[in-house]
């Protein structure tokens, strides 16, 4: 064998090549530079809410009820005189935590469920993605809607309630790519090379899988603090008096023509909200992807 | 007396029934058959220490008793033998390590997020190869052995080439130290001047480590070149079995003929000019009556399509699935000519 | 001599960088294709051979484009024609065939109405003719039962019998030029033996010239008259078939005839080309096949080698072509 020199010269160049063109795409990946900066800027805007804050965001003054914007209130104040710019910062905090936690739960339920179903296949699949179906046949809003009223409002509700519904999303994606993954001869070898299923499945098929799962999760947060916010609206979200921007909204519509600024900012931080971490999943996905790695 | 071989498979039979759905019965697709036979009774040898190539279009079902061999898929029936002794269906961690594979597409056989490091130290430490602070060398001396240097341990398989990624493969396919490979179609998805690099490394680990080799092909002249036999397969059966040198020179299947007549030549005065094989591979779900390749072959009577006929021996060492093999004409055209042309170079 | 039906001339094609340099994949190209002639373009993968034949076609994946050369097909130029006109050619005057039909046919159309949309476009037919054409080329390329056939979808047929469909298609209008991608390498040897035999054939009836694009060696040398031989972007040797083979001028090509096994010569050792095809990015100054060459001197690193004649009809890219043929390494 006379080649491993030559190999070895031209393995080098291709190492760096790859090794600079990872970090270059990184700056080059403009939605997900631009998606960090605004997710970034909001979860320290969350953090930093008590410090950031001007006002206590639920202590009442009602003889200051419905100030116009002003110096001392740049977003003037609710119908119980509340700070609107404290409750917004303070908002941050709750649709951010609640959008995060609820899809971390299904997420993890229903990339497990996935990856066995795909995995085994047979009749578990066969059950598995049957209930999947199901679950799918009913609108989102329409489940988690009645499924907090089942279990009243409140926050641990509309966790129980989103990861009731939304599972099915994961277990489903997690299942399509493990049926190609599976196919994959590196897992045939990883049999032959005498591994367990369970081990084959953790380390070597999940990495491969989870990437699509993860790039969904980014756009179902949007999902879920829309839901929040439509919950927060309907009267069935956060329990007052919680800052919460669906329900600033809500409070805020009836004053829409004389204080519209009530209900439009919370609204437009809604939207930018989601913009940001929809960049993030997309720039996840470009980041992510196998073809990109070649 | 030869050595008993290292792998034996008797009378393998492999069908799949498929679900005939309501579409394919509305379109009256003439393939809508439910049951199709990829193997339909095998029987072939491997001996220690040989390169057994085995050869077939696609349909033949050489990638299915590949992975039966491997254990990938358990045989609808049949036997099949490791040294003599019946090799369970399902095999345990070391019955499996004793059989190993290279695959055809080294893109989709490495795991792009485990580094070859990583890859070669899981198999090392749950086999119990070596002791943990020898797993280091051992990953080296491994991919020294496979013609790769220390510093592609920390690399991913997106890191090298086609030919390079093979190599690894192999690499992880000796880890576990098989007595046996199967190598199903390694070089056909590599560039020509990398394919003889990989050609050479399966010979030296031949060579030196005394493996047995499965080396499932559909180019001849590869086979020609690497293995010291050689079986023909047909439509989910072995056709005909002889040493590489006997089978080219003195092929006694009309099937194996067509293949030597159809293999594309480097030196144009050995193009046989006059041969054309009619029709295709018919499909195997329906196989035809009698011998599988009547409907194709220029010699076939009506007897052949009478009867299905086994291999039987038609000299030492060479084995034919037709009846008229010993009738068949000299098969001469190409090898007279470029005999004719040696000597006149 | 009349003009060449092809004549391509100093092509450059590659990805265009306003900012940077600009990446070169096929790198001042030129070469002429004859009435009549059947011109083989060997290559390993990157190479840039599959490439020049889409530059033909028009066919460049987005991104890629041809940065400067010329194309001259029946003395007219190509490169900068209008796309109208360009499309108005494909078809009746220069036609493809892909290494994968199932990827060229339109799954939801019948395979005879996809061979007779052409006729009926271009050659101005009848659906009733177009369609009696369609049958006529599918029996002439060797497909059993064309009527039946002529009614089936691309999926119900198998490998050989699309690829034979994607020829009917591709002669229905009597081109004059036909461009192969490796038309073969995806099917299996007694089926590649009868493509290419109907793929001659078709070709020697109708005087079609043929561009057949392929990295087996032994397919071209029974296929086609001509060949050029292309590593990293360039065309390093070119001639008749027969002398090429014969007497390698080039270090690649003796490299690539060396190291592919030969049915004939069983007892030949295959000699592999140490080291890989250089990165399209890092590209050495100088013959890009230096470093992994035997006979590479020190002046071959400094500037791409001229092509020199070395026989009649027979040219090389390499300063050290003399003593190859002598058989002696630098």
């Amino acid at each position: 064998m006379t080649t491993p020199t030559a190999a070895l010269v031209s393995f080098k160049q291709r190492h760096r090549a790859v090794g600079s063109r990872t970090i270059k795409a990184w700056y080059r990946n403009g939605s997900l530079m631009a998606g960090i900066i605004i997710v970034g800027m909001l979860v320290l805007v969350a953090v930093l809410a008590p410090i950031l804050a001007p006002y206590d965001p639920i202590a009442q003054h009602l003889t200051n009820a419905l100030e116009s914007p002003s110096a001392a209130h740049w977003l003037g104040t609710d119908k119980f005189g509340r700070d609107v710019l404290s409750r917004l910062i303070w908002g941050a905090q709750v649709d951010l935590r609640v959008g995060f936690l609820a899809v971390l739960i299904p997420f993890v339920i229903g990339s497990v469920l996935g990856a066995i179903a795909g995995y085994f296949g047979g009749w578990l699949d066969t059950v598995l993605m049957r209930i999947v179906d199901i679950f799918f046949a009913f609108p989102f809003y329409v489940m988690v809607i009645v499924l907090v009223f089942v279990f009243g409002s409140g926050e641990a509700s509309i966790y129980i309630a989103i990861a009731a519904v939304s599972w099915v999303s994961y277990a489903r994606i997690v299942r399509g790519e493990v049926l190609i993954a599976k196919k994959q001869d590196y897992v045939v070898a990883a049999r032959l090379g005498g591994m367990s299923h369970a081990r084959i499945l953790t380390k070597h098929i999940g990495p491969n899988v989870l990437s699509q799962a993860i790039i969904y999760a980014m756009s179902d947060i949007v999902m879920d603090i829309m839901a929040i916010v439509t919950l927060g609206y309907l009267g069935l979200g956060i329990n007052p008096p919680t800052a919460e921007w669906g329900s600033m909204i809500n409070d805020g519509q009836e004053f829409i023509t004389t204080q519209w600024q009530q209900a439009t900012i919370p609204g437009l931080v809604v939207v930018v909200t989601s913009l940001g971490l929809s960049l993030l999943g997309d720039g996840l996905s470009d980041l992510l992807s196998p073809e990109r790695r070649k | 007396m030869m050595d008993a071989p290292v792998l034996r498979v008797a009378a393998i039979t492999k069908s799949y029934h498929l679900q005939t759905s309501l579409a394919s019965r509305l379109s009256r697709n003439e393939n809508g058959h439910t049951s199709l036979r990829a193997l339909d009774g095998v029987d072939l040898q491997l001996n220690k220490g040989e390169i057994l190539a085995l050869v077939g279009e696609s349909g033949s079902g050489k990638s299915t008793l590949a992975k039966i061999l491997v254990g990938g898929t358990t045989p609808t029936s049949g036997e099949l033998e490791y040294h003599g002794e019946p090799m369970p269906a399902h095999r345990d961690k070391d019955a499996s390590r004793r059989i190993q594979m290279v695959f055809q597409d080294p893109y989709s056989s490495l795991n792009p997020r485990i580094s070859v490091g990583a890859m070669l130290k899981e198999l090392l430490l749950l086999h119990k190869i070596v002791p943990r602070g020898e797993v280091r060398a051992e990953s080296v001396r491994l991919l020294n052995l496979v013609g790769l240097e220390e510093d592609a341990l920390q690399a991913y398989p997106s890191q090298f080439s086609g030919g390079q990624r093979q190599r690894i493969a192999i690499a992880r396919a000796l880890a576990v130290r098989p007595d046996i490979l199967i190598a199903d179609e390694p070089v056909s998805a590599l560039d020509v001047s990398v394919q003889a690099t990989i050609l050479d490394l399966f010979a030296s680990l031949q060579r030196e480590l005394g493996l047995s080799i499965l080396f499932v092909a559909h180019n001849l002249a590869v086979v020609q070149h690497l293995s010291q036999r050689v079986a023909v397969m047909y439509l989910g059966r072995i056709v005909e079995v002889a040493e590489t040198s006997e089978l080219f020179s003195n092929p006694r299947h009309p099937y194996t003929r067509a293949l030597i007549d159809s293999i594309p030549r480097m030196t144009a005065e050995s193009v046989n000019e006059e041969f054309v094989l009619e029709g295709e591979p018919p499909s195997p779900f329906n196989v035809p009556a009698g011998c599988r390749f009547n409907p194709r072959c220029p010699y076939a009577k009506d007897v052949c399509r009478a009867t299905d006929p086994g291999l039987e021996p038609v000299a030492a060492g060479h084995q034919s699935a037709c009846i008229r093999a010993a009738e068949l004409p000299d098969h001469s055209i190409a090898l007279s000519i470029s005999a004719t042309r040696k000597a006149t170079a | 001599m009349t003009q060449p039906l092809l004549s391509v001339k100093s092509l450059t094609i590659g990805v265009r960088r306003p900012k940077g340099v600009d990446t070169i994949i096929v790198d001042d190209l030129s070469f002429e294709i004859q009435r009549g002639e059947r011109f083989g373009i060997v290559g390993e993968s990157g190479s840039g051979k599959s490439l020049t034949l889409r530059a033909i076609a028009d066919l460049l994946p987005a991104g890629v484009e041809i940065l400067t050369g010329s194309i001259r097909y029946d003395g007219v130029e190509l490169v900068g024609m209008p796309t109208p006109a360009r499309r108005r050619l494909m078809g009746p005057e220069i036609a493809m065939i892909f290494q994968e039909p199932m990827t060229a046919l339109n799954p939801v159309i019948r395979v005879g109405e996809q061979i007779a949309e052409g006729p009926r476009r271009y050659l101005g037919l009848s659906k009733r003719d177009a369609m009696k054409l369609a049958i006529e080329m599918m029996a002439k390329t060797g497909i059993p039962d064309p009527v039946r056939r002529a009614r089936a979808y691309p999926h119900e047929l198998s490998g050989g019998l699309r690829q034979r469909i994607m020829i009917a298609m591709a002669l229905s209008c009597g081109p004059k030029l036909l461009l192969c991608d490796e038309p073969t390498t995806a099917l299996d040897v007694t089926v590649q033996h009868q493509v290419l035999r109907v793929l001659e054939q078709l070709c020697a009836d109708s005087g079609a010239s043929l561009a057949f694009v392929t990295h087996d060696l032994a397919v071209v040398n029974q296929t086609c008259s001509d060949l050029a031989v292309m590593y990293a972007g360039h065309i390093v040797e070119s001639g008749r078939v027969k002398d090429v083979f014969r007497d390698p001028r080039h270090p690649y090509t003796k490299g690539l005839l060396d190291s592919a096994p030969d049915f004939d010569q069983p007892e030949r050792e295959l000699v592999p080309i140490p080291g890989f095809p250089p990165n399209l990015a890092a590209r050495p100054s100088g013959c890009p096949f230096a470093p992994r060459c035997a006979f590479a001197v020190e002046a071959c690193t400094v500037a791409m080698p001229p092509t020199v004649v070395v026989a009649p009809g027979h040219a090389a890219a390499c300063i050290e072509s003399q003593s190859i043929f002598e058989g002696v390494a630098a």
